[in-house]
């Protein structure tokens, strides 16, 4: 790769073994049970990748399931099999935590679409023996929800306690309160939406065409060509990684400090820490993440309108709901604002629904939720141990 | 971690209030109830423990939702005035307002809200035709202050203050059926039924009032 552009990204493995053989549980669905998706189209055969925490009990009440937001995965309180980080989510989920794999049977899969075991655009199609690429169907956030439910049968668990998720996860839990109502007794929405804004799908649409632009994405089939367009993707992961932040939060954090050096030197390197910070971001990124996945999984996002599947009118997805509902966001959150969550509270408080909504002040952006906020861990916990008690799961002093 | 501070700001156990109290008897057991300007939940919490009621609340302020929610009330962060208008005719059994609705912005709206939301409502307000108010702002030309209106004019969150007779007369504006009408004296003991509305208006400092909404057709909300 030459040209004007730096090259950001020195080398990359190829397709990543974990695509083919997760180092997690996976379960595999043959030819005879397909998963219908929402354009129509088939898929199978199709694998889904999990990893679980904790124990399920007798009567299979205590199961939650994690749904993961666009470049997470299944290792929601595990090491990452590639980059060797704790678990996304490692603050919020494990022992004594408010989500306290002690009392309950954590789940989260790896989405359908996605490149960490489940079925994905990286996957060998069995019919042609070789990787999906664009071949792959266009999938939804309805798609992800329905092959999770899948693995819930698969593990024989009628009803979860908790379905709970952040950003794209809070996407999947709505569509879990929506299509699955006796199957969901309590759903924790966080940092979400109910549709996907015109603002989101423009920044998706950067990040998009800066994969698309780059030669090396060989028109998607890169698997065949031997390249990865690792520097389309890490420019795409640099544009969303600011959504993530806030303007506060990045001066906090960087200012406009300069990296490893004292005066400028009028050139274009990374001069400015907050450069070098985005361009890590990017290149630590496609070490672990396919960019055919990125491109599917954020048109999901951008499908995702779940006013337009109720009718143009939201509270009509939540009709009939006896789920108990904890929404909530943040207030320096501008990727999905408080005002979208409010919608969704909204549109429950318009079916007398159970809810509680709670909006954490934080000048962290969209981020905030996978950090260390003691307010938002003391509201998931107080949820959940309330919830607990109604679904008849004692108390946690009782259980330890 | 934080957990002491939710406490601190749930509010450790301590007396009920009268007006809550008073609030518990009116209430069925068992039945649906929102509390509009739930605080910190203490009333909810009570209705719950002593009449196991499917609570739900709507608080303006952060900090005390995040409390009630931490304690496991399901409670949402909103307003009386902008937050109301999205919920079903007649979801709860009683749609409760202690001591709120002084600070609304629109009390007329609200209060249809309430009535049109709850087959009942109970609403409770300082009462401003109290008799220490009166000689206060006739000796002093100032506006008092006291335990029910302990805010300066310029910091108090309160904007439409009411006497029980205005309040009676926005009931009858409404057409809202006033089931009870309960004073309370500065002492917190209930003042006697029969006495006619001047009297309680003269001494009671705080007031409960059970109401039901007006006969309406099936409206199309």
């Amino acid at each position: 790769m030459t040209g004007a552009s730096p090259n950001l990204v020195a080398s990359v493995s190829r397709r990543h073994p974990e695509v083919d053989t997760p180092s997690s549980p996976v379960v595999h669905f043959d030819t005879g049970a397909p998963l219908h998706l929402a354009c129509q189209q088939d898929l199978a055969p199709f694998s889904i990748a999990y990893e679980t925490y904790g124990e399920l009990n007798a009567a299979k009440s205590n199961a939650i399931l994690i749904c993961h937001a666009l470049t997470a995965d299944q290792y929601v309180a595990s090491r990452h099999p590639i980059t060797g980080k704790p678990g996304w989510w490692d603050n919020m989920v494990g022992p004594g935590k408010p989500i306290d794999t002690n009392r309950f049977f954590v789940i989260c899969s790896n989405v359908v679409g996605g490149c960490m075991g489940s079925t994905g655009p990286a996957s060998i199609d069995p019919k042609t023996g070789a990787p999906y690429g664009l071949t792959f169907p266009v999938i939804t956030v309805g798609d992800m929800v329905e092959a999770q439910a899948r693995l819930i049968d698969y593990l024989g668990i009628d009803q979860l306690f908790a379905v709970i998720g952040g950003s794209m996860g809070g996407m999947q839990v709505l569509e879990w309160a929506s299509r699955y109502k006796d199957r969901v007794f309590a759903a924790v929405p966080i940092a979400t939406a109910a549709w996907h804004s015109s603002q989101n799908i423009a920044f998706h649409e950067v990040g998009r065409q800066a994969v698309m632009a780059d030669p090396e994405w060989s028109g998607g089939n890169y698997y065949a060509a031997g390249t990865v367009p690792k520097n389309g993707l890490a420019v795409a992961r640099m544009a969303a990684h600011i959504t993530y932040l806030s303007e506060e939060a990045l001066h906090r954090k960087f200012g406009r400090n300069l990296q490893d050096r004292s005066s400028l030197s009028f050139s274009f390197n990374a001069e400015f820490q907050v450069e070098s910070y985005l361009r890590h971001q990017g290149s630590t990124f496609v070490d672990r993440f396919d960019a055919n996945s990125y491109l599917y999984i954020t048109r999901a996002l951008d499908y995702f309108d779940m006013r337009e599947s109720a009718g143009g009118v939201l509270a009509n997805a939540f009709r009939g709901t006896k789920t108990r509902f904890c929404v909530v966001s943040f207030t320096s959150d501008w990727l999905y604002p408080t005002r979208e969550s409010r919608e969704i509270v909204q549109a429950l408080n318009a079916v007398a629904a159970n809810v509680s909504f709670v909006d954490i002040e934080s000048d962290k952006g969209h981020d905030a939720f996978l950090l260390e906020e003691p307010t938002f861990f003391a509201t998931v916990r107080g949820f959940l141990n309330a919830a607990a008690m109604k679904r008849g799961l004692g108390s946690p002093e009782a259980r330890k | 971690m934080n957990a002491p501070d939710i406490g601190k700001i749930a509010g450790q156990p301590r007396a009920p209030r009268v007006d809550h109290l008073l609030i518990a008897e009116m209430v069925e057991a068992g039945s649906r109830v929102l509390d509009v300007g739930c605080g910190d939940g203490e009333l909810l919490q009570l209705l719950s423990e002593r009449k196991g009621v499917d609570g739900r609340g709507v608080e303006l302020q952060r900090e005390k939702v995040n409390a009630c929610v931490a304690r496991g009330l399901s409670v949402i962060q909103g307003d009386a005035d902008r937050d109301l208008d999205n919920y079903p005719d007649q979801a709860f059994d009683y749609a409760i307002l202690s001591l709120t609705i002084q600070a609304t912005r629109q009390p007329k709206t609200v209060l249809e809200n309430l009535l049109r939301i709850g087959r009942r409502a109970i609403v409770s307000f300082p009462n401003f035709g109290h008799w220490q108010v009166r000689t206060k702002l006739l000796f002093s030309g100032r506006m008092p202050i006291n335990d029910n209106l302990p805010d300066e004019w310029y910091l108090t969150p309160n904007a439409h203050l009411c006497t029980i007779r205005d309040f009676a007369d926005l009931c009858e504006l409404v057409h809202a059926d006033v089931e009870q009408a309960v004073a309370f004296n500065a002492y917190g003991a209930r003042l006697p039924i029969k006495w006619s509305l001047s009297m309680q208006n003269m001494f009671g400092e705080k007031a409960v009032f059970l109401l039901r909404g007006p006969k309406r057709p099936a409206a199309g909300r």
